[in-house]
């Protein structure tokens, strides 16, 4: 195992470098600058910084050295931001984000796993329609949609439980506060649960039609020590060949929620970095979002390889 | 005697997308305590359906009704919770295919603990202790280890074991074995019904036995009921029904299984060879567990070889991982081969280039076990059947290939106007004829049948065989049969070759070795070989073989039956001539 994840690590390298070199003159390829504006600067301005910032040399020069100090974990000034660099950035964005990003796939997990095990057991049964439709629902309806309707009602006018009246603030980050958590991991959950919900279900009905099950059956055993001890781990499989870049599109962010919700993560920098030709901020969050994968990737392996003794890693 | 299970007038039906299957119909049964009743059936005759439904585990779209009685106790249609009181307990169940049927990602030991935590209520420590009692009973060595082990890392043999143990450890009155040797090597298969039959006798444990093959029943059943389409057309005790039967169903079912006499017609005018095989090896590298595990060689086909002549079958016998496919594959060049020679018509075919050997696949076709799996599913079977033709003789019409085909499948008993037919609309019967006639369009000078009447019921089996013997009589052609079972080989062949790890334990015309077997794994093969004559079954001792077949890794395997090379480990048993045209291998 430790030699397998010690090969799986080093293979990232090359898959790391590929994905760099493809975002940098894919990057480079886009018309237009990071000092271009509206209001066009001084020429001798504009020759400065792009001095400053080594724009001024052969692109093949510049890719070297953006390299080398990549290499380094020096992953250069944000070409807008100009007081932060790219790690600073990512720095403080990532673990906001994480955070949401984490609250929300575990809330998804746990709600989305029983309900699909649920309409699994009542296969074409009311209960199975119903949390299938939910679930479509869950999927079709967009994430800025959800946002304003539960703002509305959770953040306006609050709820009252066990007597007690809740209401959260509608935006904001907080310190991470959960009061401020609730909404946006609730926005970002919805469709997790639903796809979870869903998947889960498919697997479950096919797994609960094995042999295997059937002897587990006849050996007089309970519908839940069945599901427990001999349908579950066979069911997750799907899901966790969904979890690996599941997790890591949530846990960079999304820009949507991030926006509505007021919050410092970084979903926003992938389309304000992209927009902006902020050439190294764009570089740093892909690096960020690739090594994601691939970790994720990789222990989405090592849990299929758990779950089920019959794969062997190679 | 007092009857432990009693089933008055049971019915089951499913809903399908097709309409309502009627699958049992008004069937009656019941089992004394220590009896063994023996259910025989071919496939879809509902008599797996009807013990499923006396317990309620019927799949989703199954529905059953009238009575079913356990010590009286009225239990069709009772609450699960009431039902998990006896299943598992006091009736457990053996199902066909282990592998399917034990829960992969479990441990051996915690499947079969499970059900005695359950219902009897003892400690982890103690049925950890049972548990491991069960597997040396069911005769599975290191009990220790295998309780650690996932049912992937067993040979099937081992994995029905393991089912039988866990559906004995809480000692149940009542033991339902759904095909418990189907799909078995014959030797296992031997091995498997000596632990059902010491339950019955030490354990008194009664027996349902469930099965298609009137050989398996024979030696356990006490009754026998015979199924057909649902209904039980015949019943009454083992030996009326064997040596008396009343009903033509049951004799159609004793009539179609091989019995000793039958001979294929004699080889007439043998001609030039057709196909010499010298030496022939083919091997496969094998990675060791571990990362850094070296590569061995699995020597699959360990330097086998033989002459066909014209018109001539050869049988080939041995039991799973014996190389017998391997060998067909690597003389038909689907598969390269390591070593030797394989010469066709005089032309040795390493000479040939791809193109030539595409060419002559006119000459050599193949028929493959799985008939289903191996069609294309999306292809109509009649553009399966042509696409040989069309590809080695592409100078033929579109007219005159369909005439061929509609010729062929008429030939093989297949009505021509299926010709649009997919594979999954037609049975496993059909879809062999099928293969049949796609091998037999392009009208080759030799067969290969690869297990090829193995997966079917032993009527539509005796009738595939009955067809591939016509057809050789008229085409002359030459056959290479290659079985796991003995009784069919010898239906069909003239000479016999029996492998053993990849290597040729003894070959010799069929009459002699089966009068006459030299070797003593072929005495092994012979002994394990079950008939459908319950008194001989009964009284009968087996030479049983003990355990699994050795890994073909394992460098002294070859030595198995020469223990005296022992001290030789590279030593390969030499084949010696003991009589005219009859060879055996070496042995002690």
């Amino acid at each position: 195992m430790t030699a397998y994840a010690i090969r799986r690590l080093l293979g990232a390298i090359p898959t790391l470098f590929v994905i760099i070199t493809l975002a940098f003159f894919m990057m480079r390829a886009a018309p237009g600058g990071p000092f271009d504006m509206e209001r066009r600067l001084p020429p001798e301005i504009e020759a400065n910084l792009k001095a400053a910032y080594d724009l001024d040399k052969p692109l093949i020069q510049q890719y070297a050295i953006y390299l080398s100090k990549a290499v380094q974990g020096d992953f250069g000034p944000s070409f807008k931001n100009k007081d932060f660099t790219v790690a600073e950035l990512i720095g403080n964005g990532l673990p906001v984000s994480a955070k949401l990003g984490l609250w929300a796939m575990g809330l998804a997990l746990l709600i989305g796993i029983s309900l699909g095990i649920w309409a699994a057991l009542r296969q074409n049964h009311w209960q199975d329609y119903s949390v299938m439709t939910v679930a479509m629902l869950g999927i079709t309806i967009p994430t800025f949609v959800t946002a304003p309707l539960l703002t509305l009602a959770l953040g306006m006018y609050g709820i009252t439980l066990f007597g007690l009246e809740f209401t959260l603030p509608v935006g904001g980050w907080n310190g991470g506060a959960w009061r401020n958590m609730v909404l946006p991991v609730t926005v970002l959950a919805l469709p997790q649960i639903a796809i979870i919900a869903r998947l889960m279900r498919g697997a479950m009905v096919e797994v609960l039609r094995a042999n295997y099950i059937r002897t587990a059956r006849a050996k007089g055993l309970s519908a839940g020590r069945i599901v427990l001890a001999h349908a579950l781990r066979a069911a997750a499989l799907p899901l966790i060949s969904y979890l690996g870049p599941g997790l890591a599109a949530l846990l960079t962010g999304s820009l949507v929620v991030e926006q509505i919700f007021g919050l410092p993560g970084i979903g926003r920098y992938f389309v304000q970095g992209a927009l902006n030709r902020d050439y190294t901020l764009v570089m740093g969050v892909v690096i960020c979002y690739a090594s994601l994968i691939i970790v994720l990737n990789f222990l989405a392996d090592i849990a299929y390889a758990i779950l089920d003794p019959r794969v062997r890693l190679k | 005697m007092s009857a432990l299970l009693e089933i008055t007038d049971l019915n089951v039906h499913f809903a399908t997308p097709d309409g309502d299957v009627h699958a049992v119909k008004n069937a009656s049964l019941s089992i004394s305590e220590s009896e063994c009743l023996g259910i025989v059936g071919e496939s879809g005759s509902g008599k797996s359906q009807l013990f499923l439904a006396a317990f309620g585990l019927l799949a989703g779209n199954g529905r059953a009704s009238g009575s079913v009685k356990y010590r009286g106790r009225e239990i069709l249609g009772a609450p699960t919770p009431q039902l998990n009181t006896l299943r598992g307990s006091a009736v457990t169940m053996i199902f066909q295919d282990p592998l399917t049927s034990l829960t992969p990602h479990m441990k051996i030991g915690a499947q079969i603990m499970e059900a005695l935590v359950l219902h009897r209520n003892v400690s982890r420590e103690e049925a950890r202790i049972r548990a491991r009692e069960m597997l040396d009973y069911v005769r599975i060595p290191e009990s220790a280890q295998r309780m650690r082990q996932y049912p992937h890392e067993l040979s099937g043999g081992m994995r029905q074991r393991v089912m039988i143990a866990m559906a004995t450890i809480t000692g149940p009155d009542l033991i339902i074995a759904d095909e418990p040797t189907t799909a078995l090597d014959v030797t296992v298969q031997a091995q498997i019904l000596e632990i059902l039959r010491s339950l019955k006798q030490d354990r008194k444990t009664a027996i349902a036995l469930v099965s298609h093959d009137m050989g398996v029943i024979a030696g356990l059943a006490d009754r026998v009921q015979v199924m057909r389409y649902g209904e039980i057309v015949e019943s009454g005790p083992v030996d009326d029904v064997f040596y008396a039967p009343r009903h033509d169903y049951t004799r159609m079912l004793l009539d179609a299984i091989p019995k000793a006499g039958e001979m294929p017609a004699p080889v007439t005018a043998v001609g030039a060879p057709l196909l010499t095989v010298d030496d022939l090896q083919v091997s496969f590298p094998v990675k060791e567990k571990g990362l850094f595990g070296k590569t061995r060689t699995l020597r699959a086909v360990d330097g086998i070889s033989f002459t066909l002549h014209q018109g001539e079958t050869l049988g080939v016998v041995g039991e799973s991982g014996c190389g017998k496919s391997t060998l067909a594959r690597a003389v038909l060049q689907l598969l390269p081969k390591t070593g030797g020679r394989v010469v066709w018509l005089g032309r040795d075919l390493d000479t040939a280039t791809q193109n030539d050997i595409r060419k002559l696949r006119q000459d050599f076709q193949i028929v493959f076990q799985d008939p289903l799996a191996s069609l294309d599913p999306r292809m109509p079977v009649g553009v399966s059947i042509a696409e040989p033709l069309k590809a080695l003789e592409p100078h033929l019409t579109g007219e005159t290939v369909r005439e061929r085909a509609r010729g062929i499948m008429q030939r093989v008993g297949l009505d021509p106007a299926w010709i649009n037919r997919y594979p999954h609309e037609l049975s496993g019967g059909q879809n062999q004829r099928v293969g049949l006639a796609r091998a037999m369009i392009v009208n080759p000078q030799m067969l290969v049948c690869d297990e090829a009447v193995s997966a079917l019921d032993v009527s539509i089996q005796a009738q595939i065989v009955a067809l591939i013997r016509d057809l050789q009589a008229e085409t002359r052609m030459s056959l290479i049969f290659i079985s796991h079972d003995l009784s069919v080989v010898r239906r069909l062949s003239h000479r016999v070759m029996v492998l053993y790890l990849g290597r040729v334990v003894e070959m010799a015309p069929s009459e002699a070795l089966y009068a006459d077997p030299r070797h003593p794994y072929t005495r092994a093969l012979l002994s394990a070989v079950l008939t459908p004559d319950p008194r001989a079954e009964r009284a009968r001792k087996r030479e049983l073989l003990t355990g699994d077949l050795p890994s073909p890794l394992d460098p002294k395997a070859q030595l198995s039956f020469l223990a005296s090379k022992l001290d030789q480990p590279g030593y390969r048993p030499k084949l010696i001539e003991v009589a005219p045209g009859h060879f055996a291998a070496e042995h002690d």
